[in-house]
C-alpha cells in the first residue's frame, strides 16, 4: 500500500513540485499551506511522514513540529524539514524542535524520496 | 501540458503575488511598522521566490534574492536597523527583484549593472557588526555536492551505534538507519542487548539497544557518516576503518545474547527489511501506535482533506457560469410575465413561488458576480513603484497614501482601470505636485502627498486620486483653450467648467506640461477609457490646495442599468449612465439647420437632435418633435445630444449579451439583451449615435455652454 506524505509549505510552487515528485514516486500526497493548516489536516489524516517548510505564515515549521510532537498520537511521526538554509543553526533548531531530518532546497526528487525512505519503514 | 511547465507557470504567478506582498510589507515598514508579522511576511516573500527560483535554476534570481534575503534576515533579527536609507534600499531591491522575476520569466538576463550596485550596497549592509551572512555562492550552488566517487577498493568500516532515547523521540528509527547503511555495501550486524534491563525495570521511552556493524563497502567515511546525518548528536557513534582488509573473522566471536543479521545491497530489499524490523518490534519504546490494516484502509478511502480555503478556477468557467445565470435571470423574468399573462392571481401559490424563485435568482446572480469580484489591491499595489519612479525622475518628494484597497469590483473592471489609474497617478505626482522648493516657499512640507482612495457608493465603485499640489491654474487653462479654439475667447465659464476643459480632446499637448496634469497623452484619453467602461470622471480643484480626480465606475460589466424606450415601434435600451435628463421638447425650441440637422434650444445653448428611429433606419419618417420624448444624453468627450424617441417605458437592469459575438457588430448598437417577454432588445451605443451629429462639422463652442 502506498505511503501517505503530508507536505506543509506556503509556496504553491513548492507544493506543486513536491506533489509532482512524490506522486511520481508512488506516494499518496496530502498538502497543507502552513503550520496551522497542517495541524488541521492532521486531525483528519494519519500520514506516514510529514515534510514541512520552515518559513511560513501563521505557524512556522518549528512551531508546527513542536505542536505535532506534543500530540501523543504523533510523537513518533517522522518529520522532515525543507530548508534552503545550509547553515547548521537552522538544522539545529529544527532538530531541537523534534524534526527527524531535513531536505535541502532546491531539492532533487531522488534525494527527496531517499530522505523519506530513510525515515519511513 | 508538461507538468514542469505548469509548475513554472504557477511559480511566476506566485512570484507576482509574493512581490505584491513584499511591496505591501515594505510600505508598512516604511510607515514605521516593525512588528514581527510584517517583517516576517516581507522576509518570507523573498524567501519563497528564492526557493522556487532554485527549482528552475534561475541562478541570477536566486543569487539576488539570497543577498536581499540575508539583509532582510538581518532586519528581522534586529541586526540591521531600519533607517530611511535602508528602507529606500529595500524598496529599490524589491523593484530590482521584480525585474529579475520578469527577466526569469522571459528567459532574458536582467540588467547586471543595476543589480550589481544593489548587491554592493547590501554587502556593506550585511557586513555590519557581526558578519554572519553566508556566502551567496553556498546557496546558489545545487543541493549538495555530488557524492564523491567511491573509493576503488572495498574497505571494512567498524561502526558502533548506540541510539539515545532522544533519537526515537524525534521519529528516527534505528532499524531504518541500519537498513540505509546496508545500502552502502555488505553489512554484518551485531545487536547488543547487554544494557537491556529486566522487564519490570524497563523505562518505556528509554533506549537500551546498541549495534556493532561491520560494513564491507567501497565508500569513504563521509558516506557512512551521511547515513547518520539526521541523528548526529542523538546517538553515540564511532566509525573506524578496520586496519587491514582481513577476511571476516567477526562472526565467530558472537556474543551469547547477540543476534546477527546480514544486510545485502539493494537488490534484496524486501528480504533485508524483514529481519531488521523484528528485533525492533520487540522493543516497545519507539513503536508508534501503527494503524491496523482496517484503519489504514479507512484512512486511505477518505478523500484528501487537504482542501485549501481558496481554489483557483479558470476564468472561462466563471464566465460561463455568469452567462448561464444571466440566462436564468432572463428566463425567470419570462416565466413571471407568462404567469401574469395567463391571468393567474398575484396571491396564488404559483405567483408566490415565482417570487421566491425571483429572489433566489437574484441571490445567485449576486453570488456569481461576487466570485469575479476582486479587491482593487492588485492595481493599487502597482502604484507605489510608479510613484517612486516618477519621484526619482522629477526630483520631487512624493508620498502615496492608499485607502480602501479591499474594495471589491468585477475582475474585468479591475483589468481596465489599471491604465487610466496609472495615468492619473503619474499626472498627480508629476504635474499636480510642485517641486520641493516651490512647496516650501508656499509654506507646505517638501514632501507632497498623493492619496488614492477606493470606496463603494450606490452600486458603483468610486476611485479618487487627490494631490495636495498647487491645483489647476485656471487662467492658464482658459487661455490655452481659447488659443486652441476650443472655446470662444469671451466665453463665460465657471471654475468647474474651466477645470473640465482639460478633458477635451486636443486640449492636452506637450505645451501644457508645466502646470497641469497632462503630458502628451491627455486626460481626454483617460476620460475616454473611463466612459467606455460606463464610468464618469470629474475633477475638483482648489488653487494652492491641490486637485482631486474622481472616477466612478459600474461594479460589473455584465449587467447594465438601462432606460427602456421605444423608437419607431422597436424597444431599445439606453444606458442610464449617459442620460442627463429627460424632457418634453416644445416646437418653438426646435430649430432646423440646413443639412438636415435640427437643434434644440436649451438653457441658452443649442444641442443637436438625434432622431433615434431615423438614425437606426427603423423608419424613414421624421418623428414629430412634439409627439416625442427627448433624452438629453452625454457621450464621449462631453458631447451632448438630445435623443428623440416615441416613449419611455421605465428603467431596468439588463443582462448584457454581445451582439458582435452572436451576430455581428452593428453601428449605433452597443450590445443586446433579452427582455422578460423573450424578445431581444438592442442597447444603444450612445457615443456612436452622438458623435454622428458632429461627424464633419468642427466642434461648436456652444456645446460647452449648453450645460
Amino acid at each position: 500500500m502506498s505511503k501517505t506524505v503530508l507536505t506543509v509549505d506556503d509556496s504553491r510552487t513548492m507544493r506543486d513540485m513536491l506533489k509532482h515528485s512524490l506522486v511520481a514516486a508512488g506516494f499518496r500526497v496530502i498538502q497543507a499551506e502552513d503550520g496551522v493548516h497542517g495541524l488541521e489536516v492532521l486531525a483528519e489524516e494519519k500520514p506516514d511522514v510529514i515534510v514541512t517548510d520552515i518559513n511560513m505564515p501563521r505557524m512556522d515549521g518549528f512551531g508546527f513540529i513542536e505542536a505535532v510532537r506534543r500530540d501523543p498520537a504523533n510523537r513518533a511521526m517522522p518529520m522532515l524539514v525543507l530548508t534552503t538554509e545550509v547553515d547548521a543553526e537552522k538544522k539545529g533548531r529544527a532538530k531541537a524542535a523534534g524534526a527527524t531530518g531535513w531536505i535541502v532546497k532546491p531539492f532533487d526528487p531522488v534525494k527527496l524520496v531517499d530522505a523519506i525512505r530513510r525515515v519511513t519503514a | 501540458m508538461d507538468p514542469m511547465a505548469a509548475i513554472r507557470d504557477v511559480f511566476f504567478q506566485e512570484c507576482e503575488e509574493q512581490l505584491a506582498e513584499l511591496e505591501t510589507g515594505l510600505l508598512r515598514m516604511e510607515d514605521g511598522a516593525d512588528d514581527p508579522d510584517t517583517v516576517n511576511a516581507v522576509f518570507r516573500a523573498v524567501h519563497s521566490i528564492k526557493g522556487g527560483a532554485g527549482i528552475f535554476s534561475l541562478d541570477a534570481l536566486v543569487r539576488f534574492a539570497h543577498v536581499f534575503e540575508t539583509s532582510l534576515d538581518g532586519v528581522r533579527s534586529k541586526r540591521i536597523a531600519v533607517t530611511p536609507a535602508v528602507m529606500k534600499l529595500l524598496l529599490r531591491a524589491a523593484d530590482a527583484l521584480a525585474d529579475h522575476v520578469r527577466a526569469g520569466r522571459e528567459g532574458v538576463a536582467a540588467e547586471p549593472g543595476k543589480t550589481a550596485a544593489l548587491v554592493a550596497e547590501f554587502a556593506v549592509l550585511n557586513a555590519g557588526p557581526s558578519a554572519a551572512a553566508a556566502p551567496p555562492a553556498a546557496v546558489a550552488a545545487p543541493v549538495a555536492a555530488p557524492p564523491p566517487p567511491p573509493a576503488p577498493v572495498e574497505r571494512i568500516w567498524n561502526i558502533e551505534f548506540k541510539p539515545l532515547a532522544v533519537l526515537y523521540a524525534k521519529g528516527n528509527e534505528a532499524a531504518l538507519l541500519l537498513r540505509e547503511l546496508g545500502q552502502l555495501g555488505r553489512l554484518e550486524l551485531d545487536l547488543n542487548t547487554k544494557s537491556l534491563p529486566s522487564l519490570a525495570e524497563i523505562e518505556p521511552e528509554g533506549a537500551y539497544l546498541s549495534w556493532t556493524a561491520r560494513l564491507h563497502a567501497e565508500c569513504d567515511e563521509a558516506a557512512v557518516r551521511d547515513v547518520f546525518d539526521f541523528v548526529d548528536g542523538d546517538c553515540t557513534l564511532s566509525i573506524s576503518l578496520q586496519p587491514a582488509p582481513v577476511a571476516r573473522p567477526a562472526a565467530a566471536e558472537e556474543a551469547p545474547e547477540g543476534f546477527e543479521f546480514e544486510f545485502f545491497p539493494p537488490s534484496a530489499e524486501s528480504s533485508e527489511s524483514e529481519p531488521v524490523s523484528e528485533p525492533v518490534a520487540e522493543v516497545p519504546e519507539h513503536h508508534p501506535a501503527a494503524p491496523g490494516p482496517v484503519e489504514a484502509m479507512a484512512a486511505k478511502a477518505e478523500t484528501s482533506s487537504a482542501v485549501s480555503a481558496t481554489i483557483r478556477v479558470d476564468l472561462d468557467r466563471v464566465d460561463r457560469l455568469i452567462d448561464l445565470v444571466g440566462e436564468l435571470v432572463i428566463n425567470e423574468a419570462m416565466l413571471s410575465q407568462r404567469v401574469l399573462e395567463a391571468g393567474i392571481a398575484r396571491a396564488s401559490g404559483v405567483a408566490m413561488a415565482l417570487d421566491e424563485l425571483e429572489h433566489l435568482t437574484r441571490e445567485i446572480q449576486d453570488s456569481v458576480m461576487a466570485i469575479r469580484a476582486q479587491p482593487v489591491r492588485s492595481v493599487f499595489q502597482r502604484m507605489p513603484r510608479l510613484v517612486r519612479e516618477v519621484a526619482a525622475q522629477t526630483g520631487k518628494q512624493v508620498r502615496l497614501l492608499t485607502e480602501g484597497e479591499g474594495t471589491e469590483v468585477d475582475k474585468t473592471v479591475i483589468e481596465r482601470i489599471a491604465d487610466p489609474l496609472t495615468h492619473m497617478i503619474r499626472n498627480a505626482s508629476d504635474h499636480g505636485l510642485e517641486s520641493p522648493a516651490k512647496r516650501l516657499a508656499a509654506g507646505k512640507p517638501a514632501e507632497g502627498v498623493v492619496r488614492l482612495t477606493a470606496l463603494h457608493r450606490s452600486g458603483r465603485i468610486v476611485l479618487e486620486v487627490a494631490d495636495d499640489g498647487a491645483g489647476i491654474n485656471r487662467p492658464r487653462v482658459k487661455a490655452i483653450a481659447v488659443e486652441k479654439g476650443l472655446i470662444a475667447a469671451d466665453a463665460q465659464l465657471s471654475d468647474e467648467e474651466i477645470d473640465n476643459l482639460i478633458f477635451l480632446p486636443g486640449f492636452s499637448t506637450a505645451a501644457v506640461i508645466s502646470d497641469i496634469s497632462g503630458r502628451g497623452v491627455g486626460m481626454d484619453v483617460v476620460r475616454q477609457s473611463v466612459t467606455a467602461l460606463g464610468g464618469r470622471i470629474s475633477i475638483s480643484s482648489r488653487p494652492g490646495h491641490g486637485s482631486t480626480f474622481t472616477l466612478s465606475l459600474p461594479l460589473t460589466l455584465a449587467v447594465l442599468d438601462g432606460m427602456v424606450v421605444s423608437a419607431a415601434g422597436h424597444t431599445l435600451i439606453i444606458p442610464l449612465g449617459t442620460i442627463l435628463e429627460t424632457l418634453q421638447p416644445r416646437a418653438k425650441d426646435v430649430h432646423a439647420l440646413d443639412n438636415d440637422l435640427r437643434v434644440l434650444a436649451l438653457r441658452g445653448g443649442y444641442v443637436p437632435i438625434v432622431d433615434v428611429g431615423l438614425t437606426l433606419g427603423y423608419s424613414d419618417q421624421r418623428i414629430e418633435t412634439t409627439q416625442s420624448v427627448a433624452l438629453l444624453v452625454e457621450g464621449e468627450g462631453r458631447t451632448k445630444a438630445v435623443l428623440l424617441v416615441d416613449a419611455i417605458h421605465g428603467q431596468r437592469q439588463v443582462v448584457i449579451k454581445s451582439l458582435e459575438a452572436n451576430y455581428r457588430a452593428v453601428p449605433g448598437i452597443a450590445a443586446a439583451t433579452v427582455m422578460g417577454d423573450g424578445r431581444v432588445a438592442l442597447i444603444l451605443d450612445v457615443d456612436a449615435v452622438v458623435s454622428g451629429t458632429r461627424s464633419d462639422a468642427p466642434r461648436e463652442p456652444s456645446l460647452l455652454e449648453a450645460r
